[in-house]
């Protein structure tokens, strides 16, 4: 055997190691999308609760006006909807190109991975607002949102790692200064997933 | 230092084995579609190369059936890693010899 296949070889044997227990699809491009619709949503939410005419730091509204909190719900999941089914179809679309499939077992455990946290953490959150604790939603789905990245970050990208523990930083301080959610949410769902498209991008794509 | 032959191995001369080995190793189980789509290999290619991994010990196979389909799984055994990693050992042996 010559130096060059042996070489060619190990090469090969590591795409594969990585191609089958990791699932690369995830588009960076999707990342900044999905930040720029929590960054709108972010806006609408901000218009729901202060209105257009008050002055900054004027509510119009108050968040346990009852209905202003299912309008933000409605809104969080508007833009929770949109951004899954875009973060799916641009993953789609590259695994196409890739000649693969979306559907394989790296995409299923990073599935099962993620799942548990962020389901425990959606399911808390109804709670939350179903017993009236408005003030712990915002933080806790950072935290659990964080903690299902960093679950799932051994089955992708591990810069995905990274987001998850900022997540879950930003979950922690929206904790200690309850009321600025809005705030942090911006910072989380939208900030930080534009900067991490935008890393996974530069260095995948 | 001589080349250590003794950790080179010739089941793993063939390509399509010492894939297999690669992605069982990476990863607790896989099934015989999954790997099928990984190896871009026929059917029968992948099953008489199974087989011959299997005879040798360094895979163990699970049939189960999925909705009345049937769904086989493999897995990599003890004796299937150690050979594995001494095979790559090799590679690695044969590279630095060359540089010297």
């Amino acid at each position: 055997m010559k130096q060059d296949d042996i070489i060619k070889e190990i090469g090969q044997i590591r795409s594969l190691m990585e191609r089958s227990s990791k699932f690369l699809s995830i588009s960076g491009l999707s990342g900044v999308l999905i930040g720029l619709y929590a960054l709108v949503g972010a806006f609408a939410g901000y218009y729901t609760v202060y209105g257009f005419n008050s002055r900054f730091g004027y509510r119009d509204y108050y968040v346990t006006d009852s209905f202003v909190i299912y309008k933000l719900i409605a809104i969080a999941a508007a833009v929770l909807i949109v951004s899954l089914l875009t973060g799916w179809w641009m993953a789609h679309l590259k695994a196409r190109n890739a000649g693969q499939s979306i559907w394989n077992a790296a995409s299923k455990s990073l599935l099962f991975a993620v799942g548990v946290p962020l389901l425990t953490g959606g399911l808390l959150s109804i709670i939350l607002v179903l017993r009236g604790d408005y003030g712990m939603v915002a933080s806790s789905l950072l935290i659990f949102y964080g903690l299902a990245l960093c679950a799932g970050s051994t089955f992708t990208f591990k810069e995905i790692r990274w987001l998850g523990i900022f997540e879950i930083v930003l979950g922690l301080m929206a904790l200690c200064l309850p009321g600025y959610g809005l705030w942090f949410w911006t910072i989380g769902f939208g900030i930080l997933h534009i900067v991490y498209g935008f890393i996974v991008h530069k260095r995948y794509e | 230092m001589g080349l250590d032959w003794t950790l080179y191995d010739k089941i793993f001369e063939n390509r399509v084995r010492l894939q297999i080995m690669s992605v069982l190793v990476a990863n607790d189980d896989y099934d015989f579609n999954g790997l099928k789509d990984l190896l871009q290999v026929t059917d029968g290619n992948l099953a008489s190369n199974l087989k011959s991994l299997e005879k040798e010990g360094y895979i163990e196979v699970f049939k189960s059936f999925v909705d009345r389909k049937p769904n086989t799984r493999y897995s990599k055994t003890a004796k299937g890693q150690k050979a594995f990693e001494n095979h790559l050992l090799a590679l690695e042996n044969l590279i630095k010899q060359q540089y010297k």
